[in-house]
């Protein structure tokens, strides 16, 4: 139970990254959720992927909504506020919180259940805002906490673990992310923590709306045959574009890639990512290209992984707004009041 | 025919303009109003207006009233009857012995018009149509004409209006000498055909003193603005919109950075309501001042959030410009009736403080002090305006800030007070007023941070189904309530001239009405006490108010006596001695419908002892 303390104590030898902390300062309570579950794969990959990044487990602001995905942020980064906020709103609170200061790093957890059905307008409204945040779905197709009803990411004519055949359309929340104008929009398997960890760091970083389905199976409720979020079939039918490595420093790109597989990106913040093509069309660029691209695979019942599209020059709402560079809640009266004298000369212009 | 002499007033009469909406009336009916304004000489106009944007009818109703009563009057002197379609209805509604102005254009016949008041025909789209030739021109000034005839007909000195146009087109030089042209066409074309002026005039004084004439709704704004509000969120809705209009106005003007020019403020139109108290409860979480603005179907949307506000207890500030509900109800019409709807909004047991100003002034006082509340108690403050305040203009007392004031941001702890090793309970009670600390992510690296939630926990933040530590908490919760009750705005009250077994209870919009009732009253040989209730939770004086009277009437705009109800359910009194007097029907209250509905009652008290003998 979350109320347990997890034991702080940990071998005096565990290597520490460039602030000098220990990949135990980014985790957080034990998790309660099944075991085996996807998630707590994402919450590993987070853990991993903020360790790697160096960034101060404070720094980052952790909000989610109601259910299964949305209880995980007690599980990582125990030293950050989070706020498990209320069901399908947590875009919303993340806007809200972004607005009020825009030097945190915010990391919002949602389910396919949040962002797909009850959350799909706040999903789609706080892309289309473009809002700087780091957007997880951990999408497993399924209702866990209310034990196993389909959610609107179940593909048309897979089955429920009673055996019903969902006869509903699917929502892709990736195709809509590209179409809403998100500019970092990946997809991965909670069951490849190699593709994963890279691709939320690379989020992170990204300045702007950044976007990731993992599709993430639910042991308990959808991980058997006739489903299409379960491990085997995202195993079968993973084909994924390519996979990133991150640097962060500026040396230079030492790993050794063959000739022409390799295609770096700089990000904004001088982050540059660096994609090794596992398709050697794939554009990362093309916005267009990449929704023909999941059409026409998922028409073939493959689900596509890796980057699948990148601005990094994007601009973020806090862009669009023109807002002052200090965050706002720091802001006091003399800031932000304009006095008595002004007011008398409103008082005088309404006579 | 009916021997019916003309009314003869001076200063104290109502005109009302029947017009069409979207043919441009409104600027030069609130024209109207500010000129009589600048004769020293109080008004109170009224938008009467369609939830609709063009071609359905609209009324502008200008009480000119030297003895400063501010509420709505009841009864209509004279009639600018413009609009064919309600013609029939604006003629009825006229005083016996009143004045019907109309557009003699056209030639009506006599089955039109009613003997018994006086009728001005003034052939506007004639003169109309004979200087202008652009139509939009035509339509336009047409209302300046008949702007400009009112003026010859009811004696407004020329000069101050000219001199208001003046203001208004101040740099566009064009516009400012035909909107002149336009006035004199009319003021001439009267002088010369009419018998001028007639029997309702406006003569200078000196009523209106150092006093302001503004919108409650850009007051309100203004209040956010002066509250260090910084992040607003908000959804299109009337009576509401005007306020986030009014902001994003004013924070043009007084809250950019004079060095880089970028904005010390975020506004968001969200997708719907619930986006949009999503955001100001997001903001809030993290420390800065946040608020929306929405009316009844907007509250109801936002309920499921305002309990997690309660509950997880974040700051948020809602004003709630009320509508007629239930339902889309009347969207143009006023009410206070969400008093219910907004004090124990959501599910589970849940209360929330609500404000009540009376008129802009209070509007803008109360907005920039509800900020500091909502931080202080951690919770969400409602501001409850109405259509009536919210979205007429409003002669009030011109607005005031201390420069030495300084904003309560509440209990938050800082990295600091962290440092020294102090106790960080996030819903830990250390001063025994049921506040406790918070602290804004991001303080600390590794103390002060919590998990915020809408689901039950201890004082640490720590999830928790146990029983007794969900009641401690639902305790606490009471608890900073109770300690809310000497932080609102208190009740104030006004005693009869002679001692009285009689009170009244009424709160905001109500106000101006409730004033000029009493004046009735008292010529009717009525005393009664009064106290208008400006918040909730109900200072203890409301309470011995009530134990001071054998009957406490309490007025209020709506139809289930909801500020009655909120007081019996709060106060445990015996609902019997609370008497309702309501007024729901869209329109704002009177003090003649006030003045009656009380007097009767009175009446009847007095005879009460007499039982009839037969049944």
């Amino acid at each position: 139970m979350t109320y347990i303390a997890k034991p702080k104590f940990h071998h005096p030898g565990l290597k520490k990254n460039e602030l000098g902390y220990t990949h135990r300062d980014y985790e957080g309570k034990i998790s309660t959720l099944c075991a085996g579950c996807g998630h707590d794969s994402i919450t590993a990959s987070i853990i991993e992927a903020c360790y790697e990044l160096s960034i101060e487990p404070h720094r980052v602001a952790k909000i989610s909504g109601i259910g299964c995905s949305s209880k995980t942020p007690d599980y990582f980064l125990g030293n950050s506020h989070g706020f498990n906020s209320v069901h399908g709103r947590m875009p919303s609170v993340l806007t809200g919180a972004n607005l009020a200061n825009r030097d945190l790093i915010y990391l919002g957890v949602s389910g396919d259940g949040d962002s797909a059905s009850i959350g799909f307008g706040q999903f789609a409204h706080s892309i289309r805002r473009a809002v700087n945040m780091t957007y997880i779905v951990e999408n497993n197709g399924v209702y866990g906490l209310t034990k196993g009803q389909f959610s609107a990411t179940a593909d048309r004519g897979s089955k429920s673990k009673k055996g019903v055949t969902n006869t509903d359309n699917a929502i892709d929340l990736v195709a809509i992310a590209l179409q809403l104008g998100a500019t970092f929009v990946a997809r991965s398997f909670s069951g490849d923590k190699t593709q994963l960890v890279p691709l939320i760091a690379a989020a992170i970083r990204h300045k702007g709306a950044s976007f990731i389905d993992v599709i993430s199976p639910c042991i308990a409720f959808n991980n058997h045959a006739g489903s299409t979020k379960s491990f085997d079939y995202v195993r079968e039918h993973n084909d994924a574009v390519n996979r990133l490595d991150v640097l962060v420093g500026r040396e230079p790109i030492s790993v050794d890639y063959a000739p022409g597989t390799v295609q770096v990106v700089e990000q904004h913040d001088g982050s540059r990512l660096a994609l090794r093509k596992l398709d050697a069309d794939y554009d990362p660029h093309d916005r267009l290209g990449a929704m023909t691209f999941l059409q026409k695979h998922a028409a073939k019942g493959q689900i596509v992984t890796g980057l699948l599209y990148v601005d990094p020059d994007a601009e973020d709402l806090h862009t669009h707004l023109d807002t002052v560079e200090t965050p706002l809640n720091t802001m006091d009266e003399q800031a932000l009041c304009p006095g008595s004298a002004v007011l008398d000369k409103i008082n005088a212009s309404l006579r | 025919m009916s021997v019916q002499s003309p009314i003869s007033s001076v200063n104290d009469f109502v005109v009302r303009f029947a017009n069409v909406n979207g043919s441009g009336s409104a600027s030069a009916n609130e024209l109207f109003a500010r000129s009589i304004l600048r004769h020293g000489v109080p008004v109170s106009p009224r938008n009467i207006f369609p939830s609709n944007i063009q071609g359905l009818p609209t009324w502008y109703e200008v009480r000119v009233t030297e003895d400063g009563h501010l509420g709505a009057r009841g009864g209509v002197d004279m009639m600018v009857a413009m609009n064919p379609q309600t013609w029939d209805k604006d003629v009825a509604s006229i005083e016996p012995g009143g004045y019907l102005f109309y557009d003699s254009t056209k030639p009506m016949p006599s089955s039109k018009f009613r003997e018994d008041i006086t009728v001005i025909g003034v052939p506007l789209t004639a003169i109309t149509n004979s200087t202008y030739t652009d139509p939009r021109q035509r339509q336009l000034f047409k209302n300046i004409i008949y702007l400009g005839a009112l003026c010859a007909l009811l004696d407004l000195d020329p000069k101050v209006v000219e001199q208001l146009i003046g203001e208004q087109y101040k740099g566009k030089e064009k516009l400012l000498s035909s909107n002149v042209h336009a006035l004199h066409l009319g003021r001439d074309w009267a002088l010369q055909n009419l018998k001028c002026p007639l029997g309702l005039r406006v003569k200078k004084s000196d009523k209106v003193g150092d006093r302001i004439f503004m919108e409650g709704n850009s007051a309100a704004a203004l209040g956010a603005v002066y509250g260090g509000a910084t992040v607003c969120a908000w959804y299109p809705i009337t009576p509401s919109s005007s306020v986030a209009e009014a902001f994003t106005s004013h924070c043009k003007k007084y809250r950019h950075d004079p060095e880089t020019g970028k904005a010390k403020y975020a506004i968001v139109q969200g997708e719907d309501e619930l986006a949009s108290i999503g955001i100001v409860i997001g903001a809030s979480w993290n420390g800065a001042r946040a608020f929306t603005a929405t009316s009844g179907p907007g509250i109801s949307l936002m309920t499921e959030f305002i309990g997690l506000s309660y509950f997880a207890e974040i700051p948020a500030v809602i004003m709630n410009i009320q509508r007629a509900g239930p339902s889309t109800g009347m969207p143009t019409r006023t009410q206070q009736c969400d008093v219910i709807a907004c004090a124990y909004a959501s599910h589970g047991d849940t209360k929330h403080v609500l404000l009540f100003p009376e008129d802009p002034a209070e509007a803008f006082e109360f907005a920039a002090a509800s900020f500091d509340l909502a931080e202080r108690l951690q919770t969400t403050i409602f501001l409850m305006l109405d259509l009536d305040i919210g979205m007429n203009h409003r002669l009030c007392r011109p607005l005031k800030w201390d420069d030495a004031k300084q904003y309560d941001r509440g209990k938050v702890m800082t990295a600091e007070m962290l440092e020294e090793g102090r106790d960080f309970g996030r819903y830990l009670d250390v001063d025994g007023d049921g506040i406790p600390y918070r602290t804004y992510p991001g303080t600390h690296p590794t103390k002060g941070s919590y998990f915020t939630r809408g689901t039950s926990r201890d004082r640490y933040a720590r999830y928790s189904e146990e029983g007794a530590v969900y009641a401690d908490n639902m305790q606490r919760l009471v608890r900073k309530f109770e300690t809310a009750q000497d932080m609102v705005p208190r009740p104030l009250q006004a005693n009869a001239a002679k001692p009285t077994k009689y009170g009244v209870l009424y709160f905001g919009s109500t106000s101006p009405a409730m004033d000029e009732a009493i004046g009735i009253l008292e010529a009717r040989g009525h005393q009664l006490d009064r106290m208008r209730i400006r918040a909730f939770p109900f200072h203890s004086s409301v309470a011995s108010f009530i134990a001071d009277h054998d009957f406490v009437y309490v007025v209020e705009q709506n139809r289930d006596a909801q500020l009655r109800q909120l007081i019996v359910n709060e106060n445990g009194i015996d609902p019997v001695r609370l008497v309702p007097i309501l007024h729901y029907d869209g329109t704002p209250i009177t003090a003649r419908f006030i003045a009656n509905a009380i007097g009767d009652h009175q009446d009847h008290l007095k005879v009460t002892p007499l039982r009839k003998a037969v049944t």
